[in-house]
């Protein structure tokens, strides 16, 4: 396989007619080798993230884009050398399933053998083994992005770029595509860049999650950081649920106090808000409980159900509960809120500690 | 439940009852042929009544040569010429029309630059004009007074004209066939997917590899049957050629000629008879070569 190459944005932004800013001045560094989730609500610049990697698009004068020590600002799409995945699948109809997969190969004019060869071991990778006669209209969704994924890995591109492929999707068949394409991108170690709206995918495809809003980066790091060091409310909120809750006053002690209770955080001293994962959050015995409240509504998920809790604050905590219980909409309930699940953007986690770790 | 109602197949107790099930039937079946009375009344009154009887007339003998008029075109050479000059010239105004035209409307499709919607209108324009302007226009141009002759008096003493021959008739059809293909082809533009072409550049084409690959074989529907509408309209085209000289020998002025002038109706049944078959297969060829393409989409 060909070398990775590391990608560098620098300064770029993007600017439509009208006045109309799709992205702020921008930087970000996608290591050789890594996945790079750019991850957000439509309209938030991932796409025009992705496009301006491409070269699909231009910056606005005094962006630069970098792959490895190449300036490649000026250079159209044809000569950068990426492979591209698009929602729509993007495929030739006009051709088989083995005439898209080479297209690439043949405008590269590869001896025939080798672009056989080739062919043969992009199909066998994707598992589409004999599907090469196919029209592409006689394949299924699945089978369509597994024709376009074959097509750009044939050219073994120095940067593989992917426009939310799975978006159109039923739900199984995103999941197991998903976990063919995390394992076909660290068999290639290919550089590459990922753009998704799908939380879910972001957390299991990318070394590196960008959370966008609004034309910027609100957040850069890995799966972990996003999801429990959030850095902002808005990150907080689109991975994942959070509860926030009200610190109405601070005690003596240190104790927050907040609608139906009071906390223990001492990493958390003089912020106005503490925000909490459902799934972090336990069911207690009333008389241990750090928050008591009232359940308003179950919703049955499978696994887990949902409770809403009304503690007398704005709106209902979100708590995650067994499957099994029952709990019909008034009964007292107890929260148990360690200090360890409480956080603020603005402070770091508190440290936890093992024997905390081990009771739980 | 009964037990009969839950027989596998329930043949039984439909075949029991059979005249509350055609009953209804029956009352629908005469509605909806009576509802479809007025168009069948006027299928037969203006397309099958004198359709057919324009094919029998052809059947009859042609005065001059005594054998049945269809026999004649086949046989006699200035038919024969005839024939082949109407579908020749039809067929290279097509081709040339799709292809100035097709590169005009996907670049009108594709650019957005000021004073687009005008153009675009002043280009389609010439759709409103009956053939008879369209005529004129080509007089203007290439007649014994046109601008060429005037151009070319006044620079090498001669008057340089060609509206009265074949390719006069040549310009005057690419006039009125352009903003057909124009209108048709940017429509086509308009529903391509553009992430093909952009699929296609990743992968390193060049735009004239994109072309090639992506964007013809995308508006190949729409070149097709729009080149066999130019095709049919060239085919039968009359005003434009009765206007620029009846002495030319095509289709519709033999027709013309044979039903006014000699009252040989026999010869211009069959004439017409070969004129609409040519055209009507021209049409339903197009109509299958694009479906076929069509059925690939995406």
């Amino acid at each position: 396989m060909s070398s990775s190459v590391s990608i560098t944005l620098h300064q770029c932004s993007r600017t439509f007619a009208g006045d109309n800013t799709a992205l702020q001045p921008l930087d970000l560094q996608v290591n050789a080798g890594e996945t790079l989730v750019l991850l957000g609500p439509s309209g938030c610049g991932k796409t025009t993230t992705l496009r301006i990697i491409s070269g699909l698009e231009s910056p606005d004068k005094g962006g630069q884009v970098m792959f490895g020590e190449r300036d490649v600002t000026a250079l159209p799409i044809e000569q950068r050398d990426v492979g591209m995945v698009f929602q729509n699948y993007a495929l030739f109809p006009n051709m088989s399933v083995a005439d898209n997969i080479a297209y690439g190969l043949k405008i590269q004019r590869l001896p025939r053998a080798e672009i056989a060869h080739r062919l043969d071991e992009v199909m066998h990778m994707v598992d589409l083994q004999g599907f090469g006669d196919r029209r592409i209209d006689a394949l299924s969704g699945g089978q369509k992005q597994r024709v376009a994924l074959a097509r750009a890995i044939a050219v073994r591109p120095k940067v593989l770029l992917f426009d939310e492929p799975l978006a159109a999707l039923d739900a199984k068949l995103r999941d197991r595509l998903r976990i063919e394409i995390g394992q076909l991108l660290r068999e290639l170690g290919t550089t590459a860049v990922y753009v998704t709206h799908d939380q879910d995918e972001a957390m299991a495809l990318g070394d590196r999650i960008a959370v966008m809003q609004a034309g910027r980066i609100a957040q850069l790091g890995t799966p972990q950081e996003i999801y429990h060091q959030p850095a902002n409310a808005f990150v907080a909120d689109f991975i994942g649920a959070v509860n926030c809750l009200d610190v109405i006053s601070t005690r003596a002690d240190g104790g927050l106090v907040v609608n139906g209770g009071e906390l223990i955080a001492a990493h958390l001293q003089g912020v106005s808000t503490v925000y909490c994962r459902p799934e972090d959050i336990q069911v207690v015995s009333v008389d241990q409980a750090d928050v008591k409240g009232k359940v308003v509504q179950s919703i049955f998920l499978g696994q887990t159900q949902r409770l809403m809790v009304d503690t007398g604050g704005a709106s209902p905590l979100q708590i995650e509960a067994p499957s099994r219980q029952r709990w019909p909409n008034g009964t007292a309930i107890g929260l148990a809120l360690p200090s360890s699940v409480l956080f603020h953007p603005d402070k770091p986690t508190a440290p936890v500690n093992a024997k905390e770790m081990a009771n739980d | 439940m009964t037990a009969a109602s839950k027989q596998p197949f329930g043949a039984a107790s439909y075949l029991s009852r059979p005249s509350t099930m055609v009953g209804p039937a029956r009352r629908k079946r005469f509605i909806a042929l009576f509802a479809l009375l007025p168009a069948l009344v006027i299928f037969c009154a203006f397309w099958l009544l004198p359709f057919s009887r324009l094919i029998m007339m052809g059947a009859g003998a042609d005065p001059s040569s005594g054998v049945s008029a269809y026999l004649t075109i086949l046989t006699h050479r200035q038919y024969l010429i005839s024939l082949a000059t109407t579908v020749g010239l039809s067929l290279v105004v097509s081709l040339v029309a799709v292809a100035i035209a097709g590169v005009a409307g996907f670049f009108l499709a594709r650019q957005r630059f000021f004073g687009k919607s005008i153009l675009v209108a002043i280009l389609t324009f010439p759709l409103a004009f009956p053939g008879v302007v369209v005529g004129f226009l080509v007089i203007m141009l290439g007649g014994r007074q046109g601008a060429l002759a005037q151009t070319s008096l006044w620079l090498f003493g001669e008057r340089w004209m060609f509206a009265y021959s074949l390719a006069g008739l040549f310009i005057g059809y690419l006039y009125f066939s352009i903003p057909r293909v124009i209108t048709t082809v940017m429509a086509a533009c308009d529903n391509l997917d553009q992430s093909l072409e952009e699929a296609a550049r990743s992968l390193g084409a060049n735009t004239w590899q994109v072309t090639k690959d992506v964007i013809v074989p995308g508006i190949a529907p729409a070149l097709l049957s729009t080149g066999a509408i130019c095709f049919a309209t060239s085919m039968g085209a009359f005003g434009t050629a009765f206007t620029l000289g009846t002495r030319l020998s095509i289709l519709p002025l033999n027709i013309y000629g044979e039903f006014t002038n000699y009252a040989n109706f026999a010869m211009a049944a069959a004439l017409s008879v070969v004129l609409g078959v040519i055209t009507w297969m021209a049409l339903s060829l197009a109509r299958r070569l694009a479906g076929g393409n069509l059925g690939a989409s995406v």
